[in-house]
C-alpha cells in the first residue's frame, strides 16, 4: 500500500501546473469562452506536453503511464481552471487519430436516461462521441442538430442543447464505454479536487491581505474556521480520488464503482462548498464578474455532473450497503 | 502508488484473519458499557491472547517488546480486527497508545523494564492525567503543582476527563514543576501509581449515563523522582511525543467500527416499517447514508495516504487535525440519520422490537467525544488555519 505520489509523479504534476500557470492565466482562460475564443494552438501545445496521452501506451504515441497518472494531471488542470474538453480528449486519445496531438478536438456525451440533451464544448469540437451501455459512437460535430446556448452558466464552458441524441458510427463496444465512464468520472472528480484547493488558496490570500477593523480579516475565527473546513474537504476528497484512480489500475484492490462513487460525492462537495466559501470570503467583491471566485463555483457545477452526479453516486453506494 | 497487498502484506493478512476467526469467537459476550471492572477483565483476556500470539503492541518497536509491524501491516491489523468485531482497545488505550510508546521513546531502561510487559499482556491499565478544570483547550496552562522534596515530588491539584481512572494501575501525568517560567517550560511528565495515598477518584457520569471518566483530586501525593519521564520541566515536549502517537492512527479503529455501526443502521432501516415499505425505501435516508459511507471510505483512503506519507518521512502538518474534524462531522451526521430512522424507538437507550437500536442512540451521544476530546473541533480548525494555511494568529 502506498497512496502518496512518487517523486516522478510529483514532478509531472509540477510540470503541468507550471505550464498551466504560464500559458493559461485568468485572462486567457476567460477568452476561451468568447465566441471563436477557443485557441487551437494553445490546445495543441497542451497536447504536446503529453497531457491527453498520459495513459495511452507508448506504441500508440502516448506516455504509457497509468490512470492514476492521468488523475494526477487532471488535478492540476482543474486547479488552473484550464479550459476545453480535457476529459473528452484524454478518453479519446487512444481511439481517435489526431486527438493525442490536439489536431482533432472531441466532445463527449453520455446518453442521458431522461431530460434534455446538453453537451459541453461541442461548439469547439470536430467530433462528438456518444457513450452509452452498448458502446461509443462517433458523429461529425457539424452534422449534429442543436443550438448553442447563449448564456452558459460557466462562461468558459460553451454548452449546446441537442435536438436528440445523434446516431453515429459505432467505434467501440461496451467494454470501452464502461472504461470511459469510469475513467471519465475519476478525471472530472480529480479536476474538482484541484479546483477545490485552488479556490481555497485564492481565498486564503485575500483573507491575509484584506484589512478590516485594523487587521487582516483572516485573523478572525469566523473566517479561519470556514477556510480550515475547506482544507479538510480538499484533503479528504483528494484521498478518495487518488484511491479511486489507483483502484481503476488495480481492480483487485477494491470495488471500482464504489470507489468512484465515493470520490465523486466527496470531490463535488469539496469543490462546490469551497468555491461558495471563496465567494463569501471575498465579501461583496466575491459576487462580481471581475473577481475570479465565481468562475471556480461555476466550473465546479459543470464538473460535478460529468459522467456521474453526486446524488446518483450516493445512491449507488447505498445500494451496495443494502444488498 | 498502489493499493493491492504485497506478498508479505497478503501473508500477514491471511494469517491474522485465520487467527481472529479462531480466537474472537472464544471470547465471552462483551460486558455492558458502564461495567468498567468487567470491561477491564474482558479486554485483558483478549490482550493476553494477542500477547501469546505475538500480536500485542502491533505498533510498538521490537526493542520495546512489540510486533514492530510496518505501517501497512498496522492498518491491516486494524481493518481485520474491526471486520472480525474483535474487542477494541478501550480500557487499555492509554497504556498501549500513549504511555507504552512514550516510555519506549523517552523512558529509562528501568521504567521500560518495569512497565512495558504489563501493558502488553493487559495486566496493567493506565489512565491519563493531562487535562484540568482550568486547562482544557489551553492544556499548557495546567496548574497541578509538583514540589521537589528529596527524591520525591509532592503533587497537589486536580485532573479531569481521566478515562478509566477507577480501574487504572498507573497514571501518565503532567504537573507544574516551575510556575515562574513561561507555561510550556515548567511542565514535567510523571508516572503516578494509582495506589499512592492522597489520590481520590470521583467518577464523572457522562451524558451517556456511564462513568468511564473521572476526576482526580490529588492531595500531597508523593511520587518518586525515579518516575519522571524525560527531564524536569521538559514535560511539554514529552507530552507532544505522547500525543503524536494518538494523532497518527488513534481514531482509525473507531472509524472502522463506525463503518460497522453504519451497516447495522442499514439493517435496522430495512426492518423498520414505514408507510408502504421500510425506512430503507426512503431515498432521503438512503442518499444521506450513502454520503456518510462515501466520507468513511474517503477517510480510510486518507488514513492510507497519511500512513504512506508517514513511512516516507513524516505525517503532513495538519493531517491529524483534518482527519479528526472530518471524522467528527461524519460520525455525528450518521448519528443524526440514525435518530431519523429510529423515530420513536430513539426514546429509550434500550433495544426495541429486537433491533439493536440502543447502540445507535449511544453512538450519537458518544460522537460528541470526537468533536470535544483531544482538542475540540474549533481548536483543530485554528491549528489548520494558522499552521497550515498561514493565517495570522489571533492571540
Amino acid at each position: 500500500m502506498d497512496l502518496v505520489p512518487s517523486d516522478d509523479q510529483q514532478a509531472l504534476q509540477e510540470m503541468v501546473a507550471g505550464y498551466a500557470a504560464d500559458r493559461f492565466d485568468i485572462d486567457t482562460v476567460r477568452a476561451f469562452g468568447e465566441p471563436g475564443g477557443f485557441d487551437r494552438s494553445a490546445w495543441a501545445q497542451l497536447a504536446e506536453l503529453g497531457t491527453f496521452g498520459i495513459a495511452v501506451p507508448e506504441d500508440r504515441g502516448g506516455v504509457g503511464l497509468g490512470t492514476i497518472d492521468a488523475v494526477l494531471v487532471h488535478e492540476t488542470l482543474g486547479a488552473g481552471l484550464v479550459p476545453g474538453p480535457l476529459v473528452a480528449a484524454t478518453l479519446a486519445a487512444e481511439l481517435l487519430d489526431g486527438v493525442i496531438d490536439g489536431s482533432v478536438v472531441p466532445a463527449v456525451l453520455v446518453r442521458p436516461d431522461h431530460g434534455p440533451v446538453v453537451v459541453e464544448h461541442l461548439r469547439d469540437a470536430d467530433v462528438l462521441l456518444v457513450v452509452d451501455d452498448d458502446g461509443v459512437s462517433r458523429v461529425d460535430a457539424t452534422s449534429v442538430g442543436g443550438s448553442l446556448l447563449p448564456h452558459p452558466t460557466d462562461p468558459v464552458t460553451p454548452v449546446t442543447l441537442l435536438d436528440a441524441v445523434p446516431e453515429g458510427e459505432r467505434i467501440a463496444g461496451p467494454e470501452v464505454a464502461l472504461a470511459w465512464r469510469r475513467t471519465g468520472s475519476a478525471l472530472a472528480s480529480s479536476q474538482l479536487v484541484g479546483l477545490s484547493e485552488a479556490c481555497t488558496a485564492v481565498a486564503v490570500e485575500y483573507a491575509k491581505e484584506r484589512q478590516q477593523f485594523g487587521k487582516p480579516i483572516g485573523t478572525f475565527q469566523g473566517l479561519k474556521h470556514l477556510l480550515a473546513d475547506c482544507y479538510v474537504r480538499t484533503e479528504v476528497a483528494r484521498s478518495a480520488v487518488w484511491g479511486a484512480g489507483v483502484t481503476i489500475d488495480e481492480p483487485e484492490a477494491g470495488d471500482v464503482d464504489r470507489a468512484l462513487a465515493a470520490a465523486r460525492v466527496m470531490a463535488a462537495r469539496a469543490a462546490t462548498d469551497n468555491a461558495k466559501t471563496g465567494v463569501q470570503v471575498h465579501g461583496g467583491m466575491g459576487f462580481t464578474w471581475e473577481v475570479v471566485a465565481h468562475l471556480y463555483l461555476k466550473r465546479a457545477w459543470v464538473l460535478e455532473t460529468q459522467f456521474q452526479n453526486p446524488d446518483d453516486a450516493a445512491e449507488l453506494i447505498a445500494a451496495s450497503l443494502g444488498s | 502508488m498502489h493499493l493491492r497487498d504485497t506478498e508479505d502484506e497478503a501473508a500477514f493478512r491471511s494469517e491474522l484473519r485465520a487467527w481472529l476467526a479462531e480466537h474472537v469467537p472464544q471470547l465471552p459476550p462483551e460486558p455492558p458499557h458502564d461495567d468498567l471492572a468487567a470491561r477491564r477483565e474482558h479486554e485483558a483476556r483478549y490482550q493476553e491472547m494477542l500477547f501469546e500470539a505475538g500480536y500485542a503492541g502491533i505498533n510498538w518497536p521490537v526493542e520495546g517488546g512489540g510486533k514492530g509491524a510496518s505501517p501497512s501491516e498496522q492498518l491491516i491489523y486494524l481493518q481485520e480486527s474491526a471486520a472480525a468485531h474483535a474487542p477494541e482497545v478501550s480500557v487499555g488505550f492509554v497504556g498501549q497508545m500513549h504511555a507504552g510508546p512514550t516510555l519506549i521513546a523517552e523512558g529509562t531502561p528501568e521504567q521500560q523494564a518495569h512497565h512495558l510487559r504489563g501493558i502488553l499482556t493487559g495486566e496493567h491499565v493506565w489512565c491519563q492525567g493531562f487535562s484540568e478544570p482550568e486547562a482544557g483547550s489551553d492544556l499548557a496552562s495546567l496548574r497541578t503543582r509538583a514540589v521537589r522534596d528529596g527524591d520525591h515530588y509532592v503533587v497537589t491539584g486536580q485532573k479531569i476527563w481521566t478515562s478509566n481512572a477507577s480501574v487504572a494501575d498507573y497514571c501518565e501525568m503532567l504537573v507544574r514543576t516551575d510556575p515562574e517560567v513561561p507555561k510550556h517550560k515548567g511542565i514535567t511528565w510523571l508516572i503516578m501509581p494509582m495506589d499512592l495515598p492522597g489520590i481520590e477518584v470521583r467518577p464523572l457520569v457522562t451524558a451517556q449515563g456511564s462513568a468511564e471518566f473521572a476526576e482526580l483530586f490529588l492531595d500531597e501525593v508523593r511520587i518518586p523522582v525515579a518516575n519522571r519521564v524525560g527531564d524536569e520541566n521538559d514535560g511539554w515536549r514529552v507530552a507532544n511525543v505522547t500525543l503524536s502517537f494518538e494523532r497518527g492512527t488513534g481514531f482509525v479503529r473507531e472509524m472502522l467500527d463506525t463503518t460497522n455501526v453504519m451497516q447495522d443502521l442499514v439493517t435496522i432501516a430495512q426492518r423498520t416499517p414505514r408507510a408502504g415499505g421500510t425506512a430503507w425505501d426512503d431515498p432521503g435516508i438512503r442518499r444521506d447514508i450513502g454520503e456518510v459511507a462515501a466520507e468513511l471510505d474517503a477517510l480510510w483512503a486518507y488514513t492510507k495516504r497519511n500512513v504512506s506519507a508517514g513511512a516516507r518521512g513524516g505525517l503532513p502538518m495538519g493531517s491529524g487535525s483534518a482527519f479528526k474534524l472530518s471524522y467528527a462531522g461524519v460520525v455525528q451526521r450518521l448519528g443524526d440519520i440514525a435518530l431519523r430512522v429510529l423515530d420513536r424507538s430513539s426514546l429509550a437507550m434500550d433495544d426495541i422490537d429486537g433491533l439493536p437500536t440502543a447502540a445507535q442512540v449511544h453512538g450519537r451521544l458518544h460522537a460528541f467525544a470526537v468533536s470535544l476530546g483531544g482538542g475540540t473541533s474549533q481548536i483543530q480548525q485554528n491549528i489548520i488555519a494558522e499552521r497550515v494555511l498561514g493565517l495570522p494568529r489571533e492571540r
